[in-house]
């Protein structure tokens, strides 16, 4: 197995300007950053009719923040990497961008932002780069002011590589002690290549928690989707898999820089169900 | 950087800091990027600014007679003031300049947009 990213230098230094123009050019690398921000921000179950304030931490070049605008929110990005965050100047992204180490705390006032996503970072969290750092004390101190800086009904969705089960508990266990609650959600749990790590945090409220996919449980997310399409199409927006959402789709994979099919007048058109 | 994040913004991360904003604007370069007007969410963020660090921001900005001297009660019917709102805190795009901690003085540069809120060892 390669060796972890988190082990081979500090996120600063890893993430040099060769490694950050990957995130600019490399489709693959795009296509999964995108799905798992995609995920993310269905965890966040935000109200779809509200504009909102949104916080990106680790939002390196600003493609996780790319997913945020095609959903129409403000979002503000947080970096230790200049390189990373140069990249997302050159990509014109939308959100602000803040050059900040997150262990040392989220450089906002109380009650500021309306939810959180972070993907591909905290990991990076569960390091001692330097004789000084403390990953308990970090982790405490990035969960305790992010917590401060949510609103009191908002959530904090991280998509990340825990490293062992240890690592699972230190990250919990510090969140919970910082005031939120939640848990994890391990997407398709029993495949080795699509499982993937959501921790879902909450301020405040009592919504329950969101189920895994790849479980039995789907069926009732396919609803909740089912529902919203109809929101959605009252509301004057595409539907769903219709020409003109694909359309819309497409476009937005073309601006990400993805790679994508062009549009013929097969777009989008029912198969016929007979090859 | 937006003038809405620069009233979000605070120096508490560094030890010994209390409060930490509003910090001390200077503006070297600013544009202007032009962004759909949605009153309801200039609304929804209004209880969330600091009220001081937005006048700082309209004084600094060349703004100073848009924003009154204190939030007016019925700012929800008062589209002009929306507007203007509007205008300063999410179209005003500060490129170069410099934030500082109004406590320790600290100062924290912006360049091509990004402010560098990044810490010594000794600061945390
Ligand atoms: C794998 S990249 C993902 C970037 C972006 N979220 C995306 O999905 O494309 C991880 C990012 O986390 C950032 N990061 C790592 N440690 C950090 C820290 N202590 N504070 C802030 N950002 C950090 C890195 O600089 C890098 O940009």
């Amino acid at each position: 197995m390669a060796r972890r990213p988190e082990h081979l230098a500090p996120p600063e230094i890893f993430y040099n300007d060769d490694e950050a123009k990957k995130y600019s050019t490399n489709t693959r690398i795009i296509e999964i950053q995108i799905e798992m921000a995609e995920r993310a921000y269905e965890l966040l179950t935000l109200n779809e009719d509200e504009q909102c304030l949104i916080l990106d931490i680790g939002c390196g070049s600003g493609l996780s923040g790319s997913v945020l605008e095609d959903n129409e929110h403000i979002w503000v990005g947080v970096d230790i990497s200049k390189s990373m965050l140069d990249i997302a100047v050159e990509r014109d992204v939308a959100g602000d961008l803040v050059l900040t180490d997150m262990g040392d705390g989220m450089p906002f006032r109380p009650g500021t932002f309306d939810g959180a996503i972070s993907i591909s970072a905290l990991q990076w969290l569960c390091n001692a780069d330097k004789s000084t750092h403390n990953p308990h004390k970090r982790l405490y101190k990035f969960f305790s002011t992010l917590f401060s800086c949510l609103t009191r009904t908002a959530r904090a969705v991280f998509q990340f590589y825990p490293e062992n089960a240890d690592q699972i508990e230190m990250v919990t266990s510090q969140a919970m002690k910082a005031g939120f609650y939640g848990g994890l959600v391990v997407d398709y749990p029993n495949s080795t290549k699509a499982k993937k790590y959501f921790l879902v945090l909450m301020t405040g409220g009592t919504t329950p928690m969101p189920k895994a996919l790849g479980s039995e449980e789907e069926e009732k997310r396919i609803n909740y989707i089912k529902k919203r399409d109809m929101c959605r199409e009252a509301r004057g927006k595409p539907m769903k898999k219709s020409r003109e959402w694909i359309l819309a789709k497409k476009e937005r994979r073309r601006r990400q820089g993805r790679d994508t099919r062009p549009d013929t007048k097969y777009t989008g058109r029912k198969r016929s169900g007979k090859f | 950087m937006r003038l809405s994040t620069y009233n979000f913004l605070t120096s508490k991360a560094i030890k010994g800091v209390k409060v930490g904003f509003p910090l001390k604007l200077t503006i070297a370069k600013q544009d202007v990027v032009e962004s759909e007007f949605n009153p309801t969410f200039i609304e929804r963020l209004l209880p969330r600014l600091d009220w001081s660090g937005i006048r700082l921001a309209a004084e600094v900005a060349g703004l100073n007679d848009d924003i009154p001297a204190e939030l007016p009660a019925n700012v929800a019917e008062n589209e002009e003031l929306l507007k203007k709102l509007h205008h300063l805190l999410l179209e005003i795009d500060v490129l170069e300049g410099q934030l500082e901690c109004p406590e320790t003085g600290r100062v924290f540069p912006i360049t091509d947009g990004i402010p560098n809120m990044l810490l010594n060892e000794d600061e945390v």
